[in-house]
């Protein structure tokens, strides 16, 4: 497995989660456990680009895979957060950034949403294509206006 | 029609100060890389990982509890129970002698006893190799019970409630008048009753513990709102000295008040460190942070008015029955609001309470006036409509000039400011008075108002100020950062202080080693701490003018100290004087320290002088926009304007944030939260975050923020908590703006489709 | 969890073999649903087959205008497909609607047609649920039962299917192919999941061993659509869901297919309903009158009473947006 670029090679029992590999196998301690069942989105992180939810996914289906976490991010979007106040406690941000990437990709490869469409990036998309990452203290406005910024 | 939000000006015009700007959070950077650390993300080479064991009864005893399923685990070191551990020291009876007596959660002394007082307890703690051993193994403890009746069902049990007590901070009750006789003789009346489920934190951080031991020193990574209290607490359940222990707690991944006490999870792992010898992480599951932690508690409320035909209120009745547990919890003051909005002449409040074989309530973001302010206000919108009259006038021929029940005067109260500055930013006078008329294409569209309201409250900080040979400020103090922006803001208010720029101010908190701080509760840390920068910065500046005024060769020598002035990174008066970094060198000083200490009895003494004179509170308006589908009775929120008097703000980005987080977490309160409790056996059953029902990013639309930037002259720099206001009201504000788009007023929370179908 | 073995098949000979072979096998997909109810304690395979590797994964077209779907298309990528879009809304309609975007990246067909409920008395392994643990009773009966079933339920069990694809695929007629070491079969969706009775713990039709590796949609309806009625705008299951098609000509309609979600333990289809729309009117009352049709056989509990009302109204406003839309191709 491939993790923020670096060969990691790891030999974990099969019911170890993605998430916990990383967490507590390789200390890459970015990616957030909120719920550990797919409920939160704070354990986000990119599989080959794609956005998953890290704790329900076992480690070992994803040998071979490259692994991005936000610290392997370096995206305008970071920036943008701070700018744009889209966060608070800060334990929800790194699966808001890396959900925000892997939306925008999917976005721009023409993915459609339950708002309703696939062509202009609007409020309302981002809302619905950004549901499955809760935020507690409620930062939703600014990260709203995080990633629109960055996606204008 | 579409109202575009605009940052707040700087509440000074002076280019040179950092109060009153939108300054970017000091932590955003680490919180954005990954870099920010939470408790359950240090490492040790030696750790071990514990998990924990819950009673599946309400109440009763354990009468066996077979271990050996779990113990034959590979990786599994040691399982811990109340027969093989050595118990804790007993927690120790709440006192107003020693604050740090309330920090206890509950009463319970977690594997030092055989009974169970609520379905969740735990009752056994595994520590193993690896995280997902420890969770296994949990599942395989097998206790056996003898279970004793219980009480856990609060519809039944509500009957029973007795009046709550009052204590220093709080009062339970309040009578003026005749208000009963009042009411019986108004023309125009409303008397409803309302009910609130109960309702948890759920930070998106589950609480989380990491132990270490070295003989009797402990060090412990936490997520707290309560660094000194949780250390004195643990050193008097563990019989070591106070010094000895260790908390640091840079980053709270979200509290909201459920981070406040101390609860099992922080206990056990450290008794699981002391006991193993080894270093422990406990991170709970999110569902152990349903069975461990307490919630907001359920309520049932009657509020009665009654009025003149010209909406004067005659008769203000509002009654409570919160609940607690048998082993912990307090009666919430949900009468608190109702005692200082309306200028009725007669009163009557009153706040009973029932105790349950529950877990424990607790403190959960503006506990009482949230669930209150949603009673209240609801009725008053009920009355308008009885009225035949506008919400927002019939509040405002309401508005009290002095406090209803005490006459104090207000320390600033500007309400009417609020509601009229709001109305015309939200485009109120569109509003079609009539339920049900208004329509979005297929949407009713419906429009809400409700006050906010919380009391501005103050602690005791103590904290130091140290001005480095480099130029650099430190402020240190064991403050709290749980979302509030508290770092960045305390360096602001630094930085104005000394006169230097907000790069060479660093905050250190988060750490017991450090002055001790206030809690992050009560909407208190912020005004607090602030009055402990201020003064220390005072201190500070006086040994620094001294200093000025006697180095050999120093522009200021014979200057007036009143002269002198801190400003562009050192100290002047007129056009003379010297940068910091040169009258360190001067004075031959490698820093420079001032200190301050907090006084309990100091902080009571003018607590309870003040209350005579002044009553203190942050207030607002809100303003709701909803549509409802009109097959499926679905609500969507679509605007949101809230417009707070809230003294002076201090970061014009952080507070905006602070404000619309209390917001939206009204929104769920509103629509959607609600702890499943089954009423037979006291098991919550939707402890997760997929059945219990946060707001996602598209519950929530743009929500307006906006403040009348009032300076408080009774608090620091003018300074009100903006912790809790913003949640106050909200709920009513929904229920308000449903009531006009459909004509139906929901009395109980949360107001899902099926009670408008 | 508790320790389990795990294989990852290279073709579906090997995986069915490692499933008739290794005992308390399970096949393990995207994941999303299996891997939570194992680290809860509800499911304990002592084999997990990873069937991710085999090549299930394309979506095809089929002679007669339908589609074959591959039981390990991703949901995302199934509702992103123009065909998919472009000839069955309700499809892509109901697997956006569903979970989020995280979940849908990892999620398959097959695991969504598998998925269990979401009854709270079913994942809290200390209260009696017939489904989890057969003879120990249901606690949803009279507890906390607002979001469980109200047609199809039995004295055993009133929990719901909680898919939204699955209701899609019944109004679609979607047939689903199953594989098994004796060779292939043929189910169609509707007759795929099984009613609770007695026995609410056996949920499909499915043998031990057997593996879904395909379904295929016969061509498509004129217009179709998907409306998931649920407590919060997105990330929640259905209380109530309808999948539509509708054709309508001179005012009378020709087609109806009509399915239900979150008010029985199947992807619900109304046929009953269906009867009486078609060759009827394409008007309001008439909507109405088959939805409460459909819905006369309701048997409901405290907590979910108000299914019957919202299931008819969420019918009756599909219907009515979709006649009004002209769904006449």
């Amino acid at each position: 497995m491939k993790v923020n670029g670096d060969v990691a090679a790891l030999d974990v029992e099969p019911w170890v989660s993605l998430l916990d590999a990383l967490r507590e196998r390789l200390g890459v301690t970015g990616p957030k456990k909120g719920c550990d069942q797919g409920a939160c989105g704070a354990c986000t992180v990119l599989a080959d680009g794609v956005r998953i939810n890290s704790c329900l996914a076992l480690a070992v289906q994803y040998d071979g895979q490259e692994i991005t976490t936000i610290e392997g991010v370096d995206h305008p979007l970071q920036e943008a957060f701070v700018r744009n106040d889209g966060l608070q406690c800060g334990y929800c941000t790194s699966g808001q950034i890396c959900s925000a990437i892997g939306m925008l990709a999917e976005h721009a490869a023409g993915m459609p949403s339950a708002a309703g469409g696939s062509g202009a990036l609007t409020e309302d998309e981002v809302r619905e294509r950004m549901s499955g990452n809760l935020c507690r203290c409620g930062a939703y406005n600014g990260i709203v206006d995080a990633i629109m910024e960055v996606a204008r | 029609m579409s109202i575009k939000y605009a940052e707040a000006e700087p509440a000074t015009t002076d280019a040179t100060k950092y109060v009153g700007r939108a300054v970017d959070r000091i932590d955003g950077p680490a919180k954005t890389t990954g870099e920010a650390r939470f408790a359950a993300e240090y490492s040790y080479p030696d750790l071990a990982y514990a998990a924990l064991v819950h009673a599946t009864i309400p109440r009763g005893r354990i009468t066996a509890i077979d271990t050996a399923a779990a113990r034959a685990v590979r990786g599994v070191i040691d399982v811990l129970t109340h027969e093989s551990t050595p118990a804790m020291k007993p927690p120790p009876k709440p006192s107003v002698l020693d604050l740090s007596s309330m920090v206890a959660g509950t009463s319970v002394n977690y594997l030092g006893t055989d009974e169970v007082h609520w379905n969740g307890q735990p009752i056994a703690v595994v520590v193993a190799e690896t995280p997902e051993t420890a969770r296994y193994a949990a599942s395989l403890v097998r206790p056996a019970y003898q279970e004793l009746p219980a009480a856990t069902d609060f519809e039944a049990e509500k009957h029973h409630a007795v009046p709550q007590k009052s204590s220093l901070i709080s009062e339970a009750s309040a009578n003026k008048g005749d208000a009963p006789a009042a009411l019986a003789a108004a023309p125009y009346a409303v008397d409803l009753t309302f009910s609130t489920p109960p309702q948890s934190h759920n930070a998106i951080e589950p609480h989380a513990s990491t132990a270490v031991w070295d003989g009797d020193r402990l060090t412990l990574h936490e997520g707290t709102q309560n660094i000194p209290w949780t250390r004195r607490h643990l050193a008097l359940r563990f019989g070591v000295p106070e010094k000895g222990i260790r908390i640091l707690s840079p980053y709270v991944g979200g509290g909201f008040g459920g981070k406040g006490s101390v609860w099992a999870g922080t206990l056990l792992a450290v008794l699981a460190a002391r006991v193993t010898g080894r270093a422990v992480r406990l991170a709970l599951t999110r569902e152990s942070v349903y069975h461990t932690v307490g919630g907001r508690t359920a309520s049932t409320q009657r509020v009665a008015l009654g009025a003149e035909a010209d909406g004067r209120l005659t008769a203000l009745i509002h009654t409570s029955v919160s609940r607690t547990g048998r082993t912990g919890g307090s009666g919430e003051q949900i009468t608190a609001g109702s005692r200082h909005l309306y200028a009725a002449p007669n009163i009557h409040l009153q706040q009973n309470v029932v105790q349950l074989d529950l877990l424990a309530n607790t403190f959960m973001r503006a506990p009482g006036e949230s669930i209150g302010t949603f009673a209240m206000e609801s009725a008053v919108d009920e009355l308008a409509w009885k009225l035949g009259m506008d919400p927002i006038e019939l509040r405002m021929r309401n508005e009290p000039e002095r406090d209803p029940l005490g006459g104090q005067e207000f320390s600033g109260r500007r309400l009417r400011e609020a509601y009229a500055l709001g109305a015309e930013r939200f485009g109120w006078h569109a509003r079609d008075p009539r339920a049900g008329a208004m329509r979005d294409g297929k949407w009713l569209v419906g429009m809400g108002v409700a006050t906010a309201y919380h009391p501005s409250l103050q602690m005791m900080a103590s904290v130091t100020v140290r001005l480095e040979a480099a130029g650099t400020l430190v402020v240190r103090c064991g403050l709290h950062e749980m979302g509030m922006g508290t770092a960045t803001v305390q360096a602001q208010i630094a930085a104005d202080e000394m006169g230097v720029p907000l790069e060479q101010v660093r905050v250190e908190y988060g750490d017991s080693d450090l002055p001790p701080g206030p809690q992050a509760g009560g909407s208190m840390q912020t005004a607090t701490a602030a009055a402990g920068v201020l003064a220390a910065c005072a201190k500070l500046k006086r040994t620094l003018t001294g200093l000025a005024r006697r180095a050999p060769g120093s522009p200021l020598r014979g200057t007036r100290p009143a002269d002198v002035q801190a400003r562009d990174g050192g100290l002047y008066a007129g056009g003379r004087g010297l940068t910091y970094k040169e009258l360190l060198s001067a004075a031959g000083r490698d820093h420079v320290e001032a200190e301050v200490k907090g006084s309990t009895l100091a902080f009571m003494a003018k607590f309870l002088r003040e209350r005579r004179k002044w009553v203190k509170a942050a207030t607002g308006a809100h303003f709701c926009e909803v549509r409802v589908d009109p097959d499926t009775m679905e609500v969507r929120v679509s605007r949101w304007l809230g417009v707070f008097d809230a003294g002076t703000i201090i970061n014009a980005r952080t507070a905006a944030s602070q404000l619309r987080g209390g917001i939206v977490m009204g929104l769920g309160m509103a629509l959607s939260e609600h702890t499943l409790i089954d009423p037979r056996n006291g098991r919550v059953v939707n402890p997760s975050l997929s059945e219990y029902h946060l707001p996602v990013h598209a519950d929530v639309p743009h929500i307006d923020v906006e403040w009348l930037n009032e300076p408080d002259p009774n608090m620091p720099l003018g300074l009100r908590g903006i912790g809790e206001v913003g949640i106050t009201g909200v709920a009513a504000a929904v229920a308000n703006a449903v009531r006009h788009a459909t004509g139906k007023r929901v009395a109980d929370l949360p107001i899902t489709l099926d009670k408008l179908l | 969890m508790k320790p389990f073995a795990y294989v990852k098949p290279a073709d579906v000979e090997a995986a069915l073999h490692a499933a008739a072979t290794e005992p308390g096998a399970k096949f393990l997909g995207g994941g999303t649903n299996l891997v939570d109810l194992m680290r809860e304690g509800i499911e304990q395979p002592q084999t997990v087959v990873d069937v991710t590797g085999l090549p299930f994964d394309t979506v095809e077209d089929l002679p007669d205008g339908g589609l074959r779907i591959g039981a390990l298309v991703r949901n995302s990528a199934l509702a992103a497909d123009p065909r998919v879009r472009d000839r069955y809304p309700v499809l892509s309609q109901a697997l956006l609607s569903g979970a989020s975007g995280q979940l849908r990246n990892m999620a398959t067909v097959g695991g969504n047609l598998l998925q269990r409920t979401r009854c709270l008395y079913f994942y809290d392994t200390t209260s009696a649920c017939n489904k989890r643990e057969p003879g120990s009773g249901c606690d949803a009966l009279d507890g906390f039962n607002r979001s469980c079933a109200i047609l199809g339920v039995s004295d055993s069990c009133i929990a719901t299917h909680p898919s939204d694809m699955c209701v899609a695929l019944a109004a679609l007629d979607a047939v689903v192919e199953v594989r098994g070491t004796g060779g292939t079969r043929r189910v169609p969706v509707t007759d795929l999941h099984r009613l609770p009775g007695d026995t609410p713990e056996i949920e499909t039709d499915l043998a031990p061993g057997e593996l879904i590796t395909a379904v295929e949609l016969p061509p498509a309806p004129a217009d179709s659509r998907y409306r998931k009625v649920r407590d919060r705008a997105s990330y929640a299951f259905a209380l109530v869901s309808v999948a539509a098609a509708l054709e309508v000509s001179d005012g009378t309609v020709t087609l109806a297919r009509l399915a239900l979600g979150g008010i029985a333990p199947k992807p619900w289809r109304a046929r009953e309903a269906e009867r009486l729309l078609t060759g009827g009117p394409a008007d309001e009352a008439a909507f109405r009158r088959a939805a409460e049709a459909e819905l006369a056989a309701a048997s409901v509990r405290d907590g979910n009473a108000f299914k019957t009302s919202l299931a008819t109204a969420t019918i009756v406003a599909t219907l009515r947006e979709l006649s009004q839309e002209g769904a006449v191709r």
